[in-house]
């Protein structure tokens, strides 16, 4: 077959590359004191929010930029960013919901209307920086689980967000981090109390639409003890030429036997094939299993930015505590992620399982670096741990950077990697028996990915494969 | 009737030319066995005929009812029910071998403007055509050929056939690494699949498949050329002398 058919396929413009035209409030560019305090008036923040921020701030000017991850791109002007857009309307209801905005959801696929009739999903969508519409809160109230954003978390719950916020992720944790901690706009916050199970998925949808802004959105999860929650989140942002910083933080507390299920689908606007444009995601996730018997579970889907810098991780703390990591991360055109996941063995008997598949194709590079760290104190600690990559053409590159720190003798770590090709014999195979080449390459490409994509919900599972046929369709050199 | 005719048809791999001009003819409804000593080119000449992009054909023509092929992508030519067994069957980790068939039958179905069979409908055909071919009923679900035996692999590939209905069958070296009692099932199988209709053309090496399913032609391939076509007795002068008594092409 054709390279010229291949790359017509595989350059299928980029769906969601609309723009929204909405008037945005928009700070201008640049990061000074003044502009945190101008955010933090802008979400009429209490005072200690504030000092917070400034700290942060004053944190983040002392760090460097990281360099150690296996991506390139040129340096980042922090002070060319505008840290700050908001839709200028205040927004009480659904029905005073831009329809602009409710057209882009529409776009997106996620009509807030039909979500909430259909799939039972609630969903806290995120547009830019503040929080739009959130649904579904008075049917959860009732359980007593809290979902909101996360700034109205900050002026509702302040109780909850001082004792949780940075316990995770402090604001020293990474140069990113800082930087989010200072200045992160909105996101969302999640409580589950006690002994209750979140009777529906809960669902984020962010997006970057302001021209030159970052978006950095922080999430915070709280599932007390023996409670239930799956939260899903997904993003995209338009196409445009220049780059834009998406730095988010996620932190995730799971009690005593308490279950965390946390799955992304990423698919913000990739760059062109020469690398121009795209998003930046330099994105800290972790998860700390507070409790005996508490489990967090990663599911990723990573299709999207140019440069993906991301490592969801658990600090397995309690006994019997469970950290799973299950990732799918594409990168074609010129993409480059560095992504894994860290596993932090500390309590008794603590178990991870790592499963990352890995597709590059076109100029894409894909770095797998994970840790596993089993401290002294893990008895009987295990780890599983298979990295396959999978490379189509002959232009692209995967990268298996795994380590291991034990310090327990008792403990069981296994690491398998593969890397391997869709051969023209596996195409020619299913295309003589008369599956369409675009078709072959998707049988292929989910069989590959097959045991991540089990793992999501059902909905996020369906809208993940429709999304991975997108992406790689016929893309094979 | 013709239901093929390949005409002075030249073929390369790579800087290679393999196919040094063949002419043949086959018929609806008969079974051809091409035979002939390594690198004549017999499976070349089966690549070349679905379409496999490595080779590339450099003159002549192949008519598949009526129609020439040679520019026709791959999957279109299946459809059109040319199907070939592998030699050597790829694994492809993570893809149900029920799923696989499937989707194969119902692209043809859709091709041929029928609705596509549901699981269930789908389902039931299959355990029945695995109930005949005597399989396990477990290979259905695994990943398809992933830790098949190499018998599996070739009673896979037949299993293929029945259910995709192929008007043109290559069966590309079946009778290899089967023991046998394979060979026997395979054999049947492939005797019940003849119904005066469907044409065979077995490449093969060795005499034994050609006892169990009786040939009307049988074309002997030398140096990329048809080298001589007759009956079965040229099985049998081969068996005695080699491929040496038909000279050099």
């Amino acid at each position: 077959m054709g390279m010229e058919k291949v790359d017509k396929i595989i350059n299928s413009d980029y769906d969601l590359g609309f723009e929204i035209d909405i008037e945005e409030e928009t700070a201008p560019p640049g990061l000074t004191e003044d502009t945190i305090k101008f955010i933090s008036a802008k979400k009429n923040e209490p005072e200690w929010m504030l000092e917070l921020r400034l700290k942060a701030f004053h944190t983040w000017q002392k760090m460097e930029e990281p360099k150690w991850a296996k991506v390139t791109y040129p340096p980042i002007d922090y002070q060319a960013i505008s840290y700050w857009a908001a839709p200028k309307k205040a927004l009480e209801s659904l029905d005073e919901v831009d329809p602009e905005i409710l057209k882009a959801y529409e776009k997106l696929g996620i009509p807030l209307e039909e979500q909430k009739a259909l799939a039972g999903v609630a969903v806290d969508a995120v547009l830019d920086s503040v929080s739009v519409k959130t649904t579904f809160v008075e049917e959860l109230n009732k359980l007593g689980i809290i979902f909101c954003s996360i700034s109205e978390a900050i002026r509702d719950y302040p109780e909850l967000v001082k004792k949780y916020m940075f316990s995770v992720v402090p604001m020293t944790d990474n140069y990113f981090a800082a930087l989010n901690s200072a200045v992160f706009s909105d996101g969302t916050f999640v409580y589950i109390p006690k002994g209750v199970k979140c009777p529906m998925e809960l669902s984020t949808y962010f997006r970057i639409n302001a021209q030159n802004t970052g978006q950095f959105e922080r999430t915070l999860i709280i599932a007390d003890e023996g409670s239930y929650v799956s939260y899903n989140e997904g993003c995209s942002a338009p196409s445009r030429d220049e780059n834009q910083l998406h730095a988010a933080v996620v932190e995730l507390i799971a009690h005593k036997d308490a279950h965390i299920n946390y799955s992304t689908i990423q698919n913000w606007y990739p760059g062109d094939i020469e690398g121009n444009g795209g998003i930046y995601n330099f994105v800290t996730k972790r998860g700390l299993c507070e409790g005996e018997n508490s489990k967090i579970t990663w599911t990723q889907v990573e299709t999207g930015s140019v440069i993906t810098w991301k490592y969801p991780s658990c600090i397995l703390k309690g006994d019997n505590s469970v950290g799973e990591f299950y990732s799918v991360a594409i990168t074609r055109l010129a993409q480059q992620a560095d992504t894994g996941t860290k596993m932090i063995h500390i309590g008794k008997n603590t178990k991870s399982l790592i499963i990352s598949k890995g597709i590059s194709a076109q100029k894409g590079q894909n770095s797998y670096r994970g840790l596993v760290k089993i401290h002294e104190s893990a008895k009987g600690a295990k780890n599983f741990s298979e990295c396959d990559s999978l490379l189509i053409g002959d232009n692209c590159g995967a990268h298996t950077f795994p380590y291991l720190e034990s310090k327990c003798a008792s403990a069981q770590v296994e690491h398998e990697a593969t890397t391997s090709k869709i051969s023209e014999e596996q195409l020619f195979y299913l295309r003589q028996r008369g599956i369409g080449e675009e078709d072959a390459v998707s049988m292929i490409v989910h069989g590959f990915c097959k045991d991540v994509l089990n793992k999501l919900p059902m909905e996020f599972a369906v809208e993940a494969k429709a999304l991975l046929d997108l992406t790689l369709e016929g893309s094979v050199g | 009737m013709k239901i093929m005719e390949i005409k002075n048809l030249h073929a390369k791999i790579g800087e290679k030319e393999i196919l040094k001009g063949i002419d043949l003819d086959m018929f609806e409804g008969k079974v051809h066995a091409i035979m002939g000593p390594n690198g004549a080119g017999k499976s070349t000449l089966s690549k070349t005929i679905v379409g496999h992009p490595d080779v590339e054909v450099t003159e002549g023509d192949i008519i598949y009812k009526g129609k020439s092929i040679i520019n026709m992508e791959p999957e279109e030519r299946a459809l059109e029910g040319i199907f070939m067994s592998f030699q050597h069957p790829v694994e492809i980790p993570g893809v149900n071998n029920a799923y696989f068939l499937r989707t194969a039958l119902n692209a043809k179905r859709k091709h041929q403007g029928l609705k596509p069979l549901n699981a269930a409908e789908f389902l039931k055909l299959l355990k029945a055509k695995i109930k005949e071919l005597g399989m396990k009923e477990e290979m259905i679900h695994r990943s398809l050929n992933e830790g098949f035996s190499g018998g599996e692999k070739k009673l896979n590939e037949i299993l293929q056939m029945e259910i995709l209905e192929p008007d043109f069958v290559i069966l590309d070296e079946i009778d290899s690494g089967l023991d046998i009692d394979a060979l026997k099932k395979v054999s049947e199988a492939i005797n019940n699949m003849r119904d005066g209709k469907r044409t065979f053309m077995i490449i093969t090496h060795y005499r034994k498949i050609l006892d169990y399913i009786e040939p009307d032609f049988v074309h002997v391939l030398k140096n990329g050329k048809v080298l001589k076509t007759g009956g079965i007795e040229i099985v049998d002068a081969l068996e005695k002398e080699g491929y040496k008594i038909f000279g050099d092409a």
